[in-house]
């Protein structure tokens, strides 16, 4: 009798399995670089490119690095809550990610510009060194310059209000 | 037992068949992809051929056939088309031709994008069901056959009824006889109705 219930038993354990990867997000892949210093680099602005801005420049606060570009429509999707979290206080750095310097220009001029600065990276070098693979891309960084949490693709209200801004205010106590 | 290792050869040379066509098909499609001619500038999104230095080029394709597309997730860097792909692949011949090695070029993409980035993941605790998980479940299916297979055949040795030794025949005539427990029973049945 007991047999009987053996394939049942096989298949509510593979559903299960399979219900749980049903929910998973595939190209959510978790980044190595989670508790690592931010990748160093030195890139003029956008708005002023004799200008440079280096990640040591942003020492001693928690900021958000945020990867975005012209071309990337899920950029715009997201574009709201930066400037939400921009008018709470946060810094939020871009990183113009592989577009024209012009059009980059123009996007921030039309849907407005909630960056501190923002630094160009028109060969996507720096996203490499980032492991930037999906426009926009959302780095936390702390005080010490330190990755503490990557979000991949277009913020939801969700991950900012459940993840972001409570990472934020206990990164921003310590 | 026969038709198992039948059905377990057969198997073998299928897999075989279906992985010799695939490594058919990864060496002819870049050889294809890859047009002669002259350096299109940087930053264009278009991959440099470089064929002033075949060995270069070989070393890449054997690199970049290890590293998945991060965009694409099921190409390799090699393979796929994407920017980012592109953009790695640039990155990977500069670092070759600066002298770093296969393994020092995995390590570097390894620390950007992690693990995920190779497709052959190296061999750890969480990687552990990834390499052994099918081969494991091979042999548990082929146990779970062979036992099937085992028990069918002691039912059909079973149905094959050897013949009765004269001291069985005996023991069962005395029992039809009307000595044994059963006939006793049936006694007290009868009694039991009036």
């Amino acid at each position: 009798m007991s047999r009987a219930w053996l394939p049942l038993a096989i298949f509510l354990v593979l559903a299960t399995f399979l219900g749980i990867g049903l929910t998973l997000n595939p190209r959510e892949v978790p980044s190595p670089l989670i508790g690592k210093p931010a990748p160093a680099f030195t890139l003029p602005t956008l708005a002023e490119p004799q200008k440079q801005f280096s990640v040591e420049d942003a020492k001693g606060k928690v900021w958000l690095l945020n990867v975005w570009a012209s071309w990337c429509t899920p950029c715009l999707e997201e574009h709201p809550l930066i400037e939400a979290l921009s008018k709470k206080g946060i810094p939020i750095y871009g990183l113009n990610y592989k577009d024209k310097e012009a059009a980059a220009t123009a996007w921030l001029k039309r849907h407005g510009d909630p960056y501190r600065l923002s630094v160009v990276d028109p060969t996507g070098r720096i996203g490499i060194d980032y492991g930037v693979y999906g426009t926009p891309e959302t780095y936390v960084i702390d005080k010490q310059g330190v990755i503490r949490f990557k979000h991949v693709g277009p913020l939801n209200p969700q991950v900012v209000e459940r993840t972001l801004l409570p990472l934020i205010a206990k990164l921003r106590a310590s | 037992m026969l038709r198992a290792l039948v059905l377990a050869a057969a198997l073998a040379a299928t897999l075989g068949t279906i992985e010799g066509d695939a490594r058919a098909q990864a060496t002819d499609a870049p050889a294809a992809a890859a047009p002669a001619g002259t350096a299109p500038p940087a930053s264009t999104g278009v991959a440099r051929p470089n064929a002033a230095d075949p060995v270069l080029e070989k070393r890449l394709q054997a690199v970049t056939k290890e590293l998945r597309c991060m965009v694409c997730q099921n190409e390799s860097i090699a393979d796929s088309h994407a920017p980012l792909a592109v953009d790695m692949r640039n990155e990977i011949r500069d670092q070759l031709k600066s002298g770093m090695s296969e393994q020092q070029v995995i390590a570097f993409m390894v620390e950007r994008y992690g693990n995920f980035v190779r497709f052959r993941p190296p061999l750890d605790w969480t990687t552990i069901g990834l390499w052994f998980g099918p081969a494991l479940l091979m042999i548990l299916g082929f146990g779970a056959l062979l036992s099937q297979m085992r028990q069918r055949r002691n039912l059909s040795t079973m149905r094959a009824v050897p013949e009765l030794s004269a001291a069985e025949r005996a023991a069962l005539a005395s029992l039809a006889d009307g000595d044994g427990p059963r006939s006793d029973r049936t006694q007290n049945d009868k009694t039991g109705n009036r």
